[in-house]
């Protein structure tokens, strides 16, 4: 026989309603069953009310982020059968606006990847005819985990600076800005440490190292972070004693 | 703030979002938090340290009296105990400093990267070189002079 | 542009979306173009393509020899004069990709590397890691950044193509976040809403999956190609349908029965070897493959799992440094969701429902016969795929396509005329019809689950790798019952904030209206060909199937299947061999 678990779900319905509350829902444990699963059954057999994001079901596509248990963790992998027996709490992603039930809003985020510049930034391009960019494989190593980013925001719940201070750029971005930075064919560094050198950016941080625990891909945006700091402190002084060098 | 997207008329007709208040003591409730908090406060201790110093220098300035009466309240127990929880916590700053040193120092010889435990090994050995060498000078000054 | 009017709208953030968005920015950046996407672009499903993407670049290989490749895998239904603008497009793109920046895996010199892939006779097949698909599109979406002209509609779910005077002037769509419903004028239109999958229970496919686009086009009278062609890729896990890439095998897995023989060598595919041998046993066609598994399971060969019968994928012998190297997300997907890690264990596979060859009728540009409007991606038949697709030739074109698409969709937009229908009395009409199709009170009240459930199971029954007269039929009776019961369907979320159920209604809609023209075409077509396998017609039939079938959606809402002759430019058809 197949053992029940309780889901208890945060629930939250701005039409009809202005506290959010808690349902709860007695769901199988099947042994193969992410915590995705369950709340998929919670829809079909139980509840079609209940709202959430989900698409690949392979941790890939970066949608379906929520806090189990207090935790922020991907919903699709994350098996529901370690947490017999129960209950399990799910709530939306901490420290973002709830638009309803599971979901938040996240045009913050999304505003903030651009501003960074997160494209190749050259001075001259080099035509197609003249084929590609030579990059060893010890260059692409350089930049290769930063751009392993899913944008699922979990890094943004674990970060307590950003709970605090939402103007912060916050991790994934910033590590997003390392990606280009250290790409070996990119020329933009100067423009995003504009950007990234100011109140809300890099020095907001200070080091929690949160965001890298819970980061699914092994992004380190912490790392990525630290190796700014120093990069922009080594430029930093390097402008006060020797004004007439160029920055990188 | 950002235009490819529709930002302004998200809002319009949109149904007011939850937003969750931050309890005072919110840090609390997880020891990550704590620490960060921790970590946070660790700079109270390292500016108390600073401004002791200060205070040791102006005492020297004022004359051999001056310095005298300082020193003895360096021993009091108050002093002492104030030392002890600002060296407890310089400590911890520094421990959580070095162990994240790895991750902001990246060295490669050749095409490999240097393992973040030996980066951070070289930070421990620096520190203790540097502390013994501090201690020597301090317990041979008198020799010296 | 708070007017919700555009000169080119594109529907889709996907590969394909993004493409044609860039392409117009590029081609005349005085143009206005959106892209709405029912998800945030890098959700798309493109995000979950492993593999790699196909194109000639190195100096021992040819256009031909990729042409060739993709005709003859293809079973000789593959346009070729899009094939062939394909090959020769296909490096150009991939070589724009790496300068927007994609992390493109490396050889020691720095120049791109390339892997062998199934039914590929050459090595060509770019590749970032396993996760090519994750950094083409995080590449593409970044680079769309930088374009001014191009504006979004994030979680915006279109239902309905405005069609005006004789030509697509737009869409209506749903804000997910406010419920809103909003006519979008555009003097042109493009569809790259990606593939269908989701007809079947058991796929690759994500959950957004729907073939949305699809069902827009043929309800405003275009036809739907070649929607017979469905590919199952030999090996997804059971019961997730998570995809171990082709490239497990390109890198040298071997593929065994329940005795740890490696079965393919009975199926016409070669002769085992250690290596891996391009066009041979493993590293043949996925159709070929998908068959000789069910055939291995009638004689009672494979094994049985929880979730139905399975085969053995195994790569024990790689190593694990060669898998962490190369397969780095095989192994982290069977570590946390299979539970087993293929450097010591072997992984339980079957085929698993993957890939649209058919779609939106289109021509070599992406044109379709609706003037304005277009289609890309997998949702669009070009068609380069023909019976069968080759593994790492879509990801190609999307691009490839996508970039066409943008150039002749700028260019229609530049030479109308204003939008000229009524867009307050659009956007009321479709609110309303919506409301009274799904918020009312009904008698008998069907669940979406429940129908969602018996579609499932009558398309793997009746239309599935094997499939004949009787199982079709069938399938068809029950579809029509199932759409009379849809119409009893209700939800039970009655809210405008991010209703996901009445997405959900309206993406089943969508995927009988495709199912039923899936299930026509498959009746029409009196032959085996490529994955569409009859076991009641057993061969090909040139004489009267070398063609292209074309379902049209009837007043009835029934479909009606034509046939349009496949362009032959150089290869006349000929026997597919593998491993010989
Ligand atoms: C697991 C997996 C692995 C694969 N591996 C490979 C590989 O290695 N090599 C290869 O060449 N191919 C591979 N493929 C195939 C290839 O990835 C897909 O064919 C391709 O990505 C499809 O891209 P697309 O742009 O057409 O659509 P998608 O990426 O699916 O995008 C569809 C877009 O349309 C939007 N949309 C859909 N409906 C609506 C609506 N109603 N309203 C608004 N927006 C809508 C969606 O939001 C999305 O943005 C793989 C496929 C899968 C599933
Ligand atoms: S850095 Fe990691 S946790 Fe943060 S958004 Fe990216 S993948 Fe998610
Ligand atoms: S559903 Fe895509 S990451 Fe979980």
């Amino acid at each position: 026989m197949v053992s029940k678990i309780t889901l208890e779900v945060f629930r939250y319905r701005p039409d009809q309603e202005t506290q959010p509350s808690f349902d709860s829902y007695e769901v199988p444990c099947e042994k193969d069953w992410v915590i995705l699963d369950a709340l998929n059954y919670i829809k079909d057999q139980i509840d079609g009310t209940l709202s959430y994001r989900w698409s690949c079901r392979m941790g890939v596509c970066g949608s379906c982020g929520m806090m189990v248990n207090g935790e922020p963790v991907l919903t699709c992998a994350t098996f529901l059968n370690k947490f017999l027996p129960g209950p399990v709490k799910i709530e939306p992603l901490e420290h973002f606006p709830v638009v309803r039930d599971l979901i938040i809003e996240m045009s913050d985020f999304i505003g903030k990847l651009q501003k960074v510049k997160p494209w190749i930034v050259r001075k001259e391009e080099k035509s197609l005819e003249d084929g590609e960019y030579i990059q060893t494989p010890e260059q692409l190593g350089d930049y290769k985990q930063y751009s392993m980013c899913i944008n699922c925001m979990l890094c943004y719940s674990a970060c307590p600076v950003y709970g605090l201070e939402p103007e912060f750029v916050g991790p994934a971005v910033i590590a997003l800005a390392q990606r280009y930075n250290l790409d070996s064919r990119d020329q933009g560094k100067g423009e995003r440490e504009e950007i990234l050198s100011q109140d809300d950016g890099i020095w907001q941080c200070t080091f929690v190292g949160e965001c890298s625990e819970v980061c699914p891909e092994n992004v380190d945006p912490a790392g990525a972070i630290q190796r700014y700091k120093v990069a922009a402190t080594n430029n930093w002084w390097k402008s006060l004693l020797m004004p007439w060098g160029k920055s990188e | 703030m950002f235009k490819s997207s529709r930002f302004p008329i998200y809002y319009k007709g949109h149904p007011r979002m939850f937003v969750k208040d931050k309890p005072i003591f919110w840090w609390a409730l997880k020891w990550v938090h704590a620490r960060f908090i921790i970590r946070e406060l660790t700079s109270v201790p390292v500016a108390f340290y600073a401004i002791i110093l200060i205070l040791q220098i102006r005492a020297l300035s004022l004359g051999p009296e001056a310095y005298a009466n300082f020193t003895n309240w360096l021993k009091t127990p108050l002093s002492l105990s104030l030392h002890v929880i600002s060296f407890l916590f310089v400590i911890y700053h520094s421990v959580t400093w070095f162990n994240l040193a790895p991750k902001a120092i990246v060295i490669r010889i050749g095409k490999n990267r240097i393992p973040g435990l030996v980066i951070t090994g070289l930070n421990y050995v620096a520190w203790a070189i540097f502390s013994v060498a501090i201690a020597w000078l301090f317990l041979n000054l008198d020799n010296l002079m | 542009m708070d007017n919700f009017s555009h000169d080119v709208l594109i529907i889709g953030g996907g590969g394909a979306g993004l493409r044609a968005a860039i392409a117009v920015a590029e081609i005349n950046p005085k143009l206005n173009v959106a892209v709405i996407s029912k998800v945030y672009p890098m959700r798309s499903h493109t995000v979950s393509a492993e593999g790699g993407a196909a194109a000639v670049i190195k100096p021992d290989d040819s256009l031909d020899h990729h042409a060739y490749d993709t005709i003859s895998g293809g079973d000789w239904l593959c346009d070729q004069d899009a094939v062939e603008a394909f090959v020769n497009e296909a490096p150009k793109e991939m070589l724009q990709l790496e300068h927007w920046g994609c992390p493109w895996s490396r050889q020691d010199d720095g120049t791109i590397a390339v892997r062998p892939f199934g039914g590929m006779k050459i090595e060509r097949t770019w590749f970032a890691s396993d996760k090519t698909g994750f950094h083409m599109l995080h590449t593409l979406y970044q680079t769309s950044l930088k374009y001014d002209p191009i504006q979004r509609y994030d979680e915006w779910f279109v239902t309905k193509l405005i069609v005006d005077d004789g030509r697509c002037q737009g869409a209506v769509a749903i804000e997910l976040a406010t419920g809103q419903v909003q006519a979008i004028a555009a003097k042109s239109v493009v569809i790259c809403t990606g593939g269908c999958g989701k007809v079947f229970p058991f796929t690759t496919n994500a959950n957004i999956k729907t073939g949305d686009g699809m069902a827009l086009a043929y309800r405003a009278g275009v036809p739907l190609k070649d929607m017979e062609f469905i590919q199952y890729h030999p090996t997804g896990l059971p019961f997730t349908g998570i995809l171990i890439t082709e490239a497990t095998r390109a890198e040298g897995g071997y593929m065994l029965n329940k005795d740890g023989y490696r079965y393919l060598q009975d199926y016409d595919l070669g002769t085992p070897q250690t290596e891996p041998v391009l066009r041979s046993m493993e590293l043949g066609p996925r159709d070929r493959l998908s068959q000789a598994f069910v055939k291995e399971m009638e004689k009672g060969n494979t094994l049985e799992g929880l979730y139905g019968q399975f085969v053995h994928l195994d790569i024990r012998h790689l190593g694990e440094k060669k898998i962490n190297a190369k397969l780095p997300f095989v192994r982290e997907l069977c570590l946390k969701y299979e539970n087993i890690d293929p450097v010591n264990e072997m992984i339980p596979v079957r085929p698993v429902v993957h890939y649209m060859m058919g779609g939106i009728h289109t021509d070599i540009n992406g044109a379709t016969p609706l003037p304005g409007l277009y289609a890309a991606g997998e949702t669009a038949c070009v068609s380069i795929n023909g019976a069968n697709r080759l593994g790492s030739n879509s990801l190609t074109e999307l691009l490839v396509f996508g970039a066409r698409v943008g150039s002749v969709a700028a260019e229609f937009a530049s030479n109308q005329s204003d939008y000229t229908f009524d867009m307050a009395y659009e956007s009321i009409t479709e609110e309303n019809h919506i409301k009274n199709q799904f918020f009312k009170e009904k008698k008998n009240q069907e669940r979406i689950a429940d129908i969602r459930k018996e579609m499932h199971k009558t398309m793997e029954e009746g239309c599935g790798i094997y499939r004949t007269e009787n199982s079709l039929l069938a399938s068809q009776n029950i579809l029509t019952d199932l759409k009379e019961r849809f119409s009893h369907v209700a939800i039970d979320d009655h809210s405008r904030t991010f209703n996901t159920e009445l997405v959900a209604a309206l993406e089943l809609s969508n995927l009988l209206d495709l199912a039923e023209s899936i299930v026509q075409s498959a009746l029409s077509r009196k032959e085996s060909r490529g994955s569409h396998q009859r076991t009641d017609y057993e061969k090909r039939d040139d004489e009267n199937y070398l063609a292209h079938s074309l379902a049209y959606q009837e007043k009835d809402n029934k479909p009606r299947i034509e046939y349009l002759p496949v362009t032959i430019t150089k290869w006349p058809p000929g026997e597919r061999v593998y491993g010989r």
